[in-house]
């Protein structure tokens, strides 16, 4: 074969190049487009029904009656009971697999066994939670066994995370702790966690937007698919946001699809204000701690 | 001015001296008389003489220290003379930072690792399963090779130490902080900027706030690790002139890498070689006329 011209190869290589860069464009501009059609497509259909009597009001079986109040509420206790049962067991439980278990084959298979418990299916949790906390504790279909069974949903999440964001806190810290004449507490208390702070809240954020994403173990639990009041004690019965959301988007008359956009509306809303208080956190945390 | 003159009086006797003669080159009015021995080293070393006067703070003897089954230092002995600096050099691996860190027992941190030996502080066991870990850190502190400023403000860097020692009283941690930063030469450089985060200081001088947050637990000795290796030369010269005037108040050991630097800062060199220790002695003897082969091939740069 002839002797190629460098200036044939360089542009050849440059165009490979350009093209590789096309291909990745395009690719992330497929996702975005899908986005977007998803969120036009349901705030079309969700906005309509958007109206202060679908946010206070309560269930019912005429579509332009129906209301959300009662599940929303239901979703915020859900996920506020969560958060406080899944992160101080997480964190507590991170914080011992990374600062104080010696490496030892029992520690290896308590990490391999959380890696496959975050993978589990989320049905699985739903039916564990049915037989452990509806039956067996007793507590009946109540916020508090479905909040009880979504923290066990989340918990490998929340210690997986919390594990990454203690192992990237620099050995020199602790080291540099220790040299000044402090326990294993004070290192672990004073600069450990506090330099993990912001990593832990960015897996605890994602644990809960799934935990308030979640329909099927509540469903599995028993969750009510139509309730008229609003809970006011964790031992109430409940629904959540993805529950009803995928009961009206199944029920035959069209209006009621409308009214599912609009919870998934609501739903989304809910998700995004979370996230930006996530957001926010992190930033202020993280404001200080700059390696 | 208030300030320059605390730390004026916070140095030493040279150092006080040092400050007036560049004053007096500026102005160009009079003339100190200069003692001979500054000249060629720019800073006194301590004669053998004034050495053995310097009673013994560390003894170290038969020291063996092994990293699973591989032996890192190998019947080490050595005295190490209060208010002294003392450095040891030798090539990587040699066991120098290793038997620094046996000196404040940061080695039981490092798993599968074995000491035998003495070595005694002040004439008290530091190795025994009874000693007080906790305690002996706050009288031992220890300066790393890579400054590792905590992520907080400057304040709380130093205020640690005391703090994780139980004192709680603002005013006294204020008066700790200041005084070690002071110590530190780093006072006039961030007393404005106290609450700011560590982590935007300079490299030299979050190098010095370590080593002013090693002062803040009032120890008797300090321990430097390569403490200059990461450093421009004109950090670097900033901390050895801050070792120079540290070494009338603590025990120095300085562990490096730089022969010069040895000759300059140090009192005493010890030379390690392959877990060994080669040969121990005064600066100027060790450098000047070493009595091993080893050791000479190594200060004339024939290895390591």
């Amino acid at each position: 074969m002839a002797h190629v011209e460098p200036q044939t190869r360089h542009r050849r290589r440059a165009l490979l190049s350009q093209t590789f860069a096309l291909l990745c464009l395009a690719a992330t501009a497929l996702c975005v487009l899908i986005l977007i059609v998803l969120l036009l497509e349901v705030l079309w259909q969700g906005l309509p029904r958007l109206n202060p009597r679908f946010l206070m009001g309560s269930m019912s079986r005429f579509p332009e009656k129906a209301g959300i109040l009662p599940s929303l509420v239901s979703s915020l206790w859900l996920i506020g009971l969560t958060t406080l049962f899944s992160v101080p067991i997480g964190v507590g439980s991170a914080l011992y697999l990374e600062e104080y278990a010696g490496p030892s084959r029992w520690r290896h298979l308590v990490q391999l066994n959380i890696a496959n418990l975050a993978g589990v299916p989320s049905i699985v949790y739903g039916i564990l939670g049915l037989g452990l906390f509806v039956r067996t504790f007793a507590l009946q279909r109540s916020i508090l066994a479905g909040a009880l069974t979504l923290s066990l949903v989340v918990l490998p999440i929340v210690i997986l995370a919390a594990q990454e964001a203690l192992r990237a806190v620099p050995d020199s810290i602790r080291r540099a702790s220790y040299a000044l004449g402090a326990t294993r507490w004070q290192t672990v208390w004073y600069q450990v966690l506090p330099a993990a702070t912001p990593g832990i809240m960015t897996g605890v954020i994602l644990a809960i937007s799934r935990a308030l994403g979640e329909a099927a173990p509540l469903v599995a639990l028993g969750a009510a698919t139509f309730i008229t009041f609003v809970p006011v004690s964790p031992l109430d019965e409940f629904s959540a946001l993805p529950v009803v959301i995928f009961d009206w988007s199944s029920r035959p008359q069209t209006d009621f699809h409308q009214v599912a956009a609009a919870g998934i509306v609501v739903l989304l809303t809910v998700l995004i204000l979370l996230n930006a208080t996530a957001v926010y956190v992190r930033y202020h945390y993280g404001k200080r701690i700059r390696w | 001015m208030g300030e320059a003159r605390t730390v004026t009086m916070e140095l030493s006797h040279h150092v006080e001296l040092r400050v007036t003669l560049m004053t007096d080159m500026v102005t160009q009015r009079m003339t100190l008389p200069v003692r001979p021995h500054i000249v060629p080293r720019d800073r006194p070393v301590r004669s053998p003489d004034e050495l053995a006067g310097h009673p013994a703070k560390i003894s170290v003897s038969h020291l063996n220290f092994f990293y699973g089954e591989k032996r890192a230092l190998a019947d080490v002995s050595l005295e190490i003379p209060q208010h002294c600096v003392t450095a040891l050099i030798g090539p990587s691996g040699c066991g120098k930072s290793t038997f620094l860190r046996c000196l404040n027992r940061m080695n039981d941190m490092i798993e599968d690792t074995r000491v035998e030996g003495d070595v005694l502080l002040d004439g008290n066991d530091i190795l025994g399963p009874r000693v007080d870990v906790v305690e002996l850190r706050k009288r031992v502190g220890m300066v790393f090779q890579k400054s590792n400023p905590f992520p907080k403000s400057v304040f709380e860097n130093v205020a640690y130490g005391p703090r994780v020692a139980g004192i709680r009283q603002k005013a006294v941690l204020f008066e700790i902080v200041e005084k070690s930063l002071t110590r530190a030469a780093l006072w006039d450089e961030v007393k404005d900027r106290l609450d700011d985060s560590a982590l935007q200081l300079s490299g030299g001088q979050q190098q010095r706030l370590c080593i002013a947050r090693a002062l803040a637990t009032n120890p008797d000795v300090l321990l430097m690790d390569e403490p200059a290796s990461a450093l421009d030369p004109a950090s670097t010269s900033r901390i050895e002139d801050l070792i120079f005037e540290l070494r009338d108040r603590y025990t120095i050991v300085i562990v490096t890498h730089n022969m010069q630097q040895a000759a300059r800062v140090s009192d005493r060199t010890a030379f390690f070689y392959q877990g060994e220790l080669i040969e121990a002695g005064s600066t100027n003897e060790l450098f000047t006329n070493p009595t091993r082969k080893q050791t000479e091939d190594y200060i004339t740069g024939r290895f390591g």
